[in-house]
């Protein structure tokens, strides 16, 4: 009767966005992010403070710089992380173009803050690494072109996305930033990998590596020097690695207590690249071993929701921000147990950083958004009695 | 236009000819491809998303695993950078012939300040005037109160003076590992040593460079760590040395000589075994080089090497060897002495008059001016001057002595006949008492050159003949007789059951400004022991002697270098492990007798 006087009421064909978000997104990942980046903050306030005073700030200033735009980062990833894939995915190619448009620009108004490379824009307050921005916005695109080009008929997205690629290693590694430039072209390549690269391409490839290796082993002194240095068990002590390796053993199972730790006075990169060091000093193999598992949850929890997602671009898409923000953990942790060579990478959401952090948030908001919950198309299967 | 082929094509056919649109099969198809395609992707894609969390599962298994593998193992005890270091960069020790040592290295400390961690710099400076009565308080006071970061206070600590500065309880004094040079043995072998200072100095290290000595001519040697350590082995015998210079201080004394000096050297393989020169000094406490013209008159001066002098008469018997080695003369031909002997406006005179002509043998015995001169006529200048080169008299000593390169014998400008007659007496020909040690090897080794060295010899080092056998005999014959004849100018000079050969020389000093002094004189003896196996060689200098004996003022080196070299032969020789020849007692002194 009601319905008849004042007509249905209408009924939203959709769910609540917040409640559809709490039941679809990955909970586990989402979690060990926060648990991170609250660790980040813990270590921050004993590893900060040698180089707030050198700096001439107050004690935390770090710290609560980190805090301001760590929360701005978890605000963007939630936020982020709330969008529907094909938004995500609008959003980031037009992103992807104004960082493309800022990285081209560098040269012109960028700067270089006395480093040697010029990388950054200059804001006053904070400084701007458009590189940061780059990497989820080049991923997104990517993992679109690629997933287009398993369309019939589709666009000969392969090549153009080899080409995009190319063309940021080349611009990063003229900075020189060949860090960035090898974690984009990581990024790249897992998606290819995962995309369907012909397994005897990857296995020329890999033969490729290793014979140019040898070659280069053999035949150049200065790469021979650099790979036995690395390969050798004596640690020059006045050196990064001497200091972080020490500071590991110095704080064995149990660390030496909070705030006890000496390695944070002699590491200019204690708060950025080394943090593990002062995680492993100060609070022993325990806090490491969580972070360290902290970051494979999320890689695994993420992957292993790619598995079931059927959509290509949402798989390609997050396996590339997944794999990114994961090599990138561990080349972090594999430099400073010299598993690597020495690299400056940052741990992500532990180490400090300002806007690199913005861009992370963005970056695993992308991914928790590709990662979430939705139907799949299982029914269909079912239906058609291809049950697997 | 890309032409697509048209798919299935049977059922486009088909149905084209039934009039129905072919697109929609055409799509369906494709459809159906797609979905096919995709299944297939996704499987794919699905193992190789697999195959990606084993491996990130695998590489953070690796990295946990490294972890705890480095928290496991014990922290490595930092190293300081000077601590690997400073042992390859130690200074090789000097020892002597029998492994005793002559230098070595000391672990010891620097002080030094930083004023701007200064509390009380005053007091500090005012501590430390306490400990270090030489510090100029005041000015300390001044240096740590200005803004200076950073000063040397000391260079070389000792533990209680470093102890000392400790409980001044002074943050910014602070101490620096150092490595100083440190000879046990004090001024013995000074010379020989030389000595060391510290060259670039750090605060953790600093450097040690030979300044003279043994210790700068062998400074690479003794600093290259590829030696790990190897002492370098002297050919100088300590306890030898140590005698040596105990009497050859004695001796100076006695003679009221300003200056001494001697070599004692192994004649068949050139050692040095003894080179002593006085006055002398602690190589641990160098002191300052002279600043005056006349190097000679510091006590860094090494006479023995460094100092070139006119030796006099002891060069007669090159003269005399040449002559019976070219067959000119026989050691008793009779030369004519009748005196003065005159050269253009020159005219050589004898110190005696010994009548109108002598034999060689009693030329070299009575020192006759006149008859070596004669000798040298016969012989010639080229000849003598060939002779005088191959025993080395005319380029310096290649012994391992920093100071041997700056004293290059003075020689005439030109060698002439008159060059070569005052040559033959040992003037106009001004050398070490090292060059003339070597020239005596020759003649007591039975005529081979011989290289001085300082380093320690296995065996004879016999360099080329210079001398035949016959003449180097008859020439220690002449040499035994200077000693052992009752006229003989040396005959202070023997030492019962050595057999003591050699031959003296007193030239007068030349003024720097030219001319000669009357009554300063070098005076020398070179001697040959023992003669029956000649074995090693003596020369010693007094510089500017003077001894009243027999009612006279006696400068000659019969009256002053002989006996000093006799008493250092009988204290040397039973060190140098020789035996005496028992002379045959005189029967005549005997009383037979039976009962």
């Amino acid at each position: 009767m009601t319905e008849m006087v004042y007509g249905t009421a209408p009924v939203r064909d959709v769910e609540p966005i917040l409640p559809k978000w709490w039941r679809t997104i990955d909970k586990a990942s989402m979690s060990f992010i926060l648990i991170l980046f609250a660790i980040g903050i813990l270590l921050g306030l004993a590893a900060s403070p040698p180089l707030a005073a050198k700096n001439g700030f107050d004690p935390f200033h770090y710290v609560q710089r980190q805090a301001v735009f760590g929360g701005a980062a978890l605000v963007a990833m939630l936020l982020t992380s709330m969008m529907s894939p094909i938004l995500v995915r609008r959003l980031a190619v037009l992103g992807f173009a104004v960082a493309f448009v800022a990285l081209a620009l560098l040269p012109a108004f960028g700067t270089d803050f006395g480093k040697g490379a010029v990388r950054w824009y200059s804001l006053g307050f904070a400084s701007l690494q458009p590189s940061e921005f780059l990497k989820p916005g080049f991923i997104v695109v990517a993992a679109w072109m690629l997933a287009a080009s398993q369309e019939i008929n589709g666009p000969p997205g392969r090549l153009w996305s080899f080409g995009l690629c190319v063309t940021i290693v080349l611009m990063l590694a003229l900075q020189p930033d060949f860090g960035q430039a090898c974690l984009v072209l990581f990024g790249w390549g897992v998606m290819y990998f995962v995309a369907g690269a012909p397994i005897l391409l990857l296995l020329g490839i890999a033969g490729a590596v290793i014979f140019a290796g040898t070659i280069a082993y053999n035949n150049s002194e200065h790469f021979a020097r650099r790979i036995d240095g690395f390969l050798s068990t004596d640690v020059d002590p006045t050196t990064q690695i001497g200091y972080a390796t020490n500071a590991i053993q110095e704080g064995g199972f149990f660390g030496v207590g909070v705030g006890e730790g000496q390695v944070k006075w002699s590491l200019p990169d204690a708060h950025t690249d080394f943090i593990i060091a002062v995680a492993a000093e100060e609070y022993g193999l325990i806090l490491v071993l969580a972070i360290i598992a902290l970051y494979a949850g999320v890689v695994i929890a993420s992957l292993s929701r790619l598995m079931r997602e059927r959509d290509p671009f949402i798989r390609l898409a997050g396996t590339g921000l997944v794999c990114m923000f994961g090599v990138q953990a561990m080349i972090n942790m594999g430099v400073a147990v010299r598993l690597l060579p020495a690299k400056g990478m940052t741990l992500p959401f532990v180490s400090y950083g300002g806007s690199s952090l913005l861009a992370m948030g963005i970056a695993v908001g992308m991914l928790l958004a590709f990662t979430r919950t939705r139907p799949q198309g299982e029914i269909g299967d079912i239906l058609r009695g291809r049950m697997r | 236009m890309i032409r697509t082929p048209l798919r299935p094509l049977a059922r486009i056919l088909e149905a084209r000819q039934k009039g129905e649109n072919p697109d929609a099969i055409e799509r369906e198809n494709i459809r159906l491809r797609h979905e096919e395609m995709r299944d297939k992707l996704r499987v794919r894609a699905e193992q190789r998303l697999l195959l990606l969390g084993i491996m990130f599962f695998c590489a953070f298994m690796v990295i946990g695993a490294r972890m705890g593998d480095l928290a496991a193992s014990e922290p490595a005890e930092p190293r300081a950078a000077s601590g690997g270091a400073s042992i390859v960069a130690q200074r090789a020790d000097i020892v002597d012939r029998k492994g005793r040592i002559l230098a070595t290295n000391m672990e010891t400390h620097s002080l030094y300040a930083h004023p701007q961690q200064m509390i009380e710099p005053e007091r500090a400076a005012e501590e430390l005037g306490k400990i270090f009565p030489e510090i100029d308080v005041a000015d300390l006071k001044k240096r740590f109160t200005s803004d200076r970061k950073f000063l040397w206070v000391r260079k070389k600590l000792s533990p209680e003076q470093k102890q000392a500065v400790h409980d001044i309880g002074e943050p910014g004094l602070l101490f620096g590992p150092r490595e100083m040079r440190l000879y046990p043995n004090g001024p013995i072998a000074a010379h020989v040593l030389g000595g060391t200072r510290f060259g670039q100095e750090g605060v953790h290290s600093a450097e040690v460079v030979g300044t003279a000595g043994i210790e700068r001519f062998y400074d690479d040697v003794l600093r290259d760590p590829a030696r790990e350590g190897a002492p370098l082995e002297l050919s100088l015998d300590l306890t030898i040395q140590a005698a040596a210079e105990k009497v050859l201080y004695g001796g100076m004394k006695i003679m009221n000589a300003k200056g001494a000096a001697m070599v004692l050297m192994d004649a068949h393989s050139g050692e040095i075994v003894s080179l002593a020169s006085l006055p002398d000094f602690d190589p641990n406490d160098r002191p300052l080089p002279a600043t005056g013209n006349d190097p000679s008159i510091s006590p860094l001066f090494n006479r023995a090497v460094q100092g070139v002098y006119e030796l006099g008469s002891t060069f007669k018997i090159f003269a005399s060897a040449q002559a019976l080695d070219l067959g000119l003369v026989n050691p008793s031909t009779m030369i004519d002495i009748r005196g003065p002997l005159k050269w253009g406006k020159h005219k050589i005179r004898d110190f005696h008059n010994y009548g109108r002509e002598l034999d060689v043998t009693r030329i070299i015995v009575k020192s006759s001016n006149i008859g070596t001169a004669r000798l040298a006529q016969m012989v010639g200048a080229t000849r003598q001057k060939e002779f005088l080169e191959q025993l080395g008299f005319l380029d310096i000593t290649p012994v391992e002595l920093q100071e041997a390169k700056r004293a290059k014998p003075l020689l005439p400008p030109n060698w002439s006949e008159l060059s070569a007659m005052t040559i033959s007496y040992g003037h106009g020909i001004s050398t070490s008492p090292l060059h003339l040690a070597a020239g005596y090897a020759a003649i007591a080794n039975g005529g081979y050159t011989v290289k001085p060295t300082l380093l320690r010899q296995n065996s004879a080092k016999y360099g080329p003949r210079v001398l035949s056998a016959q003449a180097a005999e008859a020439s220690r014959a002449m040499l035994r007789l200077v000693v052992s004849h009752p006229d003989g100018t040396a005959n202070f000079g023997d030492v019962p059951g050595y057999g003591v050969a050699g031959k003296t020389g007193t030239a007068d000093k030349p003024k720097p400004t030219g001319g000669y002094y009357e009554d300063k004189v070098i005076a020398t003896f070179a001697s040959i022991f023992p003669i029956s196996d000649p074995k090693y060689v003596l020369v010693l200098v007094l510089d500017e002697p003077e001894i009243h004996a027999a009612g006279e003022l006696r400068r000659t080196a019969g009256w002053t270098a002989v006996p000093v070299a006799a008493e250092m032969i009988e204290r040397l020789a039973p060190l140098l492990g020789l035996r005496p020849a028992i002379e045959p007692a005189s029967l005549a002194g005997i009383t037979l007798s039976s009962n």
